[in-house]
C-alpha cells in the first residue's frame, strides 16, 4: 500500500516530447484510471511508473521512495498486460510462482500464496493447465493471480480487458473493482474505454496528446468537464457542442435562439449540452429537426440538426417515443446543465 | 414424365468429368512414381553396387541386383580402405567429423540463440545494423573466407587442428543461426519480456527460463541445418586440416581418388553411403520437426 507522486513528469523520444509535465498525487488504496484516445501517451505513462520506460525528466515516487532509477522488480509493483503475457510453456501454477521463485521464497510459502490467490480468483482447478488450454477470461484471471501473489504496493493494469468480448468485459470489470477494494492496493488502470473508466475509477486522469486534461472523480468530470475534450470524451452519447455568443446575460445560438444564463462576460463561446439534459417541452426554445431515431428500449435517441442550422444535435428522451423523420421537436435546457467553453483555448468558462 | 426421361445432359456431363478426373489422378500418380524412380536410381545403384563383389561388378549390369550378397566392401570402406599411404578406412575420419560437427553445431546454435534473443528483444542502438551485417555473412561464399581464415587460424596456433575447424564452422554458421533465431524470437510478444522483468527476472534468466524453452522448433531446424552443412563440408575440411584431423568428406575423396590399380567401385560406394548416413539419419529422426519449425514463425503459440 502506498501513495504515488508524479511530479513534473515528461517523456521524450529524441527531440519529440510525448508526455508533458504530468502532475498527479495518488492516495493510498486509490483506484486511478488513466483514460484517453489511442496515442495519447497513457500506456507510456503506465510503463514509466512500472519502470519499463525511462523517465526523461521529473520524478516518480512510490511511497517514500524515488523510483526513477529503480528496476521494475525493485519498485514493488505488479502489472497485468493487455495480452496477458503469460509464459506459454509454464503451467498456471508455475506462471504465478515465477516471480516468487526469483525472490527466493520458500516452496511452502510459494504454494500457500499461489493457492490463496487461486482461491480468490476461483482458478484453483486450472492450476496445472497450460495457458493455451484456458479461455480468455481464465487467462485474464491467471494474469491477475500473478499480480496478486506478489503482494505488491501498486497494481498496474494496461488495458487488461480489451481482448475480451463485451459481456465478459463487464463481468471482469466488476470483479477487478471488487478485488481491488478487498485487497486495498493502490492501482493504476489504463483504458481507452470511457465507460470502463467511469465505472472503475475512484478518480480519472484524462490524457490527450500527452497533456493531462483533467484529473478528478467521475462525477466531477461529468458535471464540470474542464475542456471540450473531456466534455466530449466522458458521457455517452457524447455532448452536443454549438457555437454561440454571450450577450446581455444570455447565450445566443447561431439561429437566434436565446437561452438566459448568468454570465458576466460578453464573448464568443461554445455551448455544450448533454443529450440527456435536453428536456422535451412543447414551448422549449431549442428545436431539433429529426434525421434519425435510435430506439434503445430504456430511452430513445434523436439525431438531427438544430433548427435553421446544419449543426448536429442529439437528444436522449426517456422511454419509447415515436417521431417522424423531418419532424421538429422542441426542447428546453436548464441553465444549470449548460457548459460554456472558450472556442479558442477549448477550456471551460465558469458561469 | 420427367421420371422416365433419359439421363439429362447435365448428368452425362457430370459422369464425363468424373471419368476425366479419375484419369487425370492416375496420370498424376504415374508421373510422380516415374519421377520418384528417377530420383531413387542413383541410390539404388549405390546400394546394390556396394553389396556386390568386384568380380560381379565387372561382369554384370550396372542396375542388376547382386547375385551374391557380400558386405566385404562395407568392411573395407569402414576399416581397411587406403587414403593415400594409410589404410585404415573411413573409421578414424568419421570420428573426426563427429568431433568437429557436434561441438560446432552446439556452439553455433547456442550462440545464434543468444544473438537472436538480443537482436529481437533488447532493442539497443545499432541492433538492426548489426543484424544486417550478420545477415551479410550468410551471403559470403566459402572461398572468400579461406585466406583470411587460414591466416587467423595460423596466428591463433589452431591451423590444422580440430578446434580450428570447429571455430571456422561456428563463425561461418553464426550468420544463419542468428537469422533463424532472430526471426523466431521477433514473433514472441515483447510483453512477455516486460512481464518477466516486472517479475524480477534479469537478462540471462529471461533467456534461459522463457526463451529457450519456447525455442524447440527453431532449435531443431537450426541443428539440422548446421549439422548438414558442417558434416557435408569439404572445402573448409580440405583447407584447414592435416593428416590425422581430416573429416570424413576429405577421406572419402582420398579413398575414391587415390586407389592404384583396379578401381574398387563397391568400396567407393559403401564409403559414400557411410559418409552420408548421419545426415540422412538426422533428417529421418527430426524431419517432421524440421517442416514444422520452418513454418513455426507464422504460427502463433
Amino acid at each position: 500500500m502506498a501513495e504515488i507522486h508524479l511530479t513534473d513528469l515528461t517523456k521524450s523520444y529524441g527531440p519529440t516530447e510525448v508526455l508533458h509535465h504530468i502532475e498527479g498525487h495518488i492516495q493510498d488504496g486509490e483506484f486511478i484510471v488513466i483514460v484517453g484516445p489511442s496515442g495519447c501517451g497513457k500506456s507510456t505513462l503506465l510503463r514509466m511508473v512500472a519502470g519499463l520506460e525511462t523517465v526523461s525528466s521529473g520524478e516518480i515516487r512510490i511511497g517514500e521512495r524515488r523510483v526513477n532509477e529503480l528496476e521494475p522488480s525493485e519498485r514493488d509493483i505488479a502489472m497485468v498486460f493487455q495480452n496477458y503475457a503469460l509464459y506459454p510453456h509454464m503451467s498456471v501454477r508455475a506462471n504465478m510462482a515465477y516471480g516468487l521463485k526469483i525472490r527466493k521464497l520458500s516452496q511452502a510459502e510459494i504454494n500457500r500464496r499461489v493457492e490463496e490467490a487461486a482461491d480468490i480468483l476461483e482458478i484453483r482447478q486450472y492450476l496445472d493447465r497450460k495457458p493455451r488450454q484456458l479461455s480468455g477470461g481464465q487467462r485474464q484471471r491467471v494474469a491477475m493471480g500473478r499480480a496478486i501473489v506478489r503482494d505488491p504496493q501498486v497494481f498496474l493494469f494496461d488495458e487488461p480487458l480489451s481482448n475480451l468480448d463485451a459481456k465478459l468485459r463487464v463481468q471482469m470489470r466488476l470483479e477487478i473493482r471488487k478485488l481491488q477494494q478487498r485487497l486495498g492496493v493502490t492501482s493504476i488502470y489504463v483504458t481507452h474505454d470511457q465507460v470502463e473508466a467511469m465505472t472503475l475509477g475512484d478518480r480519472l486522469m484524462v490524457l490527450n496528446g500527452g497533456y493531462v486534461e483533467q484529473f478528478g472523480t467521475p462525477i466531477e468530470l461529468y458535471d464540470r468537464p474542464a475542456s471540450i475534450f473531456v466534455a466530449g470524451f466522458i458521457g455517452s452519447p457524447a455532448m452536443n457542442f454549438l457555437p454561440a455568443e454571450v450577450k446581455d446575460g444570455s447565450v445566443v445560438l447561431s439561429n437566434g435562439v436565446i437561452i438566459p444564463v448568468e454570465s458576466p462576460k460578453e464573448a464568443n463561446v461554445t455551448l455544450g449540452i448533454r443529450p440527456e439534459h435536453l428536456q422535451p417541452e412543447p414551448e422549449g426554445a431549442i428545436a431539433l429537426q429529426v434525421e434519425m431515431v435510435e430506439q434503445l428500449g430504456a430511452n430513445t435517441l434523436l439525431h438531427g440538426t438544430l433548427q435553421g442550422t446544419d449543426k448536429a444535435l442529439t437528444a436522449s428522451v426517456a422511454g419509447h417515443a415515436t417521431y417522424e423523420n423531418g419532424e421538429f421537436v422542441n426542447f428546453s435546457a436548464p441553465a444549470s446543465m449548460l457548459h460554456l467553453f472558450d472556442p479558442e483555448t477549448e477550456s471551460r468558462l465558469e458561469l | 414424365m420427367t421420371d422416365f426421361a433419359p439421363m439429362s445432359p447435365a448428368a452425362t456431363q457430370n459422369r464425363n468429368s468424373d471419368v476425366q478426373k479419375l484419369a487425370l489422378r492416375w496420370l498424376l500418380f504415374a508421373m510422380l512414381g516415374l519421377f520418384a524412380l528417377f530420383y531413387l536410381m542413383p541410390l539404388f545403384v549405390m546400394v546394390t553396387t556396394s553389396l556386390k563383389s568386384l568380380e560381379e561388378i565387372r561382369t554384370g549390369s550396372l542396375i542388376a541386383f547382386p547375385r551374391e550378397l557380400t558386405f566385404e566392401a562395407w568392411r573395407t570402406a569402414w576399416s581397411g580402405a587406403c587414403t593415400g599411404i594409410k589404410c585404415e578406412g573411413l573409421q578414424p575420419y568419421f570420428w573426426n567429423s563427429v568431433l568437429i560437427a557436434v561441438p560446432a553445431v552446439l556452439l553455433s546454435t547456442g550462440l545464434g540463440a543468444a544473438n537472436g534473443y538480443v537482436i529481437a528483444q533488447w532493442n539497443f542502438r545499432g541492433a538492426n545494423l548489426i543484424f544486417s551485417l550478420m545477415l551479410f555473412g550468410c551471403f559470403i561464399p566459402f572461398q572468400v573466407v579461406l585466406l583470411p581464415m587460414a591466416m587467423m587460424l595460423g596466428k591463433m596456433g589452431l591451423a590444422g587442428t580440430i578446434p580450428g575447424l570447429i571455430l571456422t564452422h561456428v563463425i561461418y554458421g553464426l550468420g544463419f543461426t542468428t537469422l533463424f533465431f532472430r526471426n523466431f524470437y521477433v514473433t514472441i510478444p515483447a510483453d512477455l519480456v516486460k512481464a518477466a522483468k516486472v517479475d524480477g527476472a534479469g537478462f540471462f534468466r529471461i533467456f534461459w527460463s522463457i526463451f529457450l524453452p519456447l525455442s524447440l522448433p527453431i532449435i531443431v531446424v537450426t541443428v539440422i541445418w548446421q549439422f548438414t552443412q558442417i558434416w557435408n563440408d569439404f572445402l573448409f575440411g580440405v583447407s584447414f586440416s592435416q593428416a590425422g584431423t581430416q573429416p570424413v568428406t576429405v577421406a572419402l575423396n582420398n579413398i575414391v581418388n587415390s586407389t592404384t590399380g583396379v578401381k574398387e567401385y563397391n568400396v567407393d560406394m559403401a564409403a559414400a553411403i557411410i559418409a552420408a548416413l548421419p545426415t540422412l539419419l538426422v533428417y529421418v529422426v527430426a524431419g517432421k520437426y524440421f517442416i514444422r519449425g520452418l513454418t513455426a514463425g507464422s504460427v502463433k503459440g
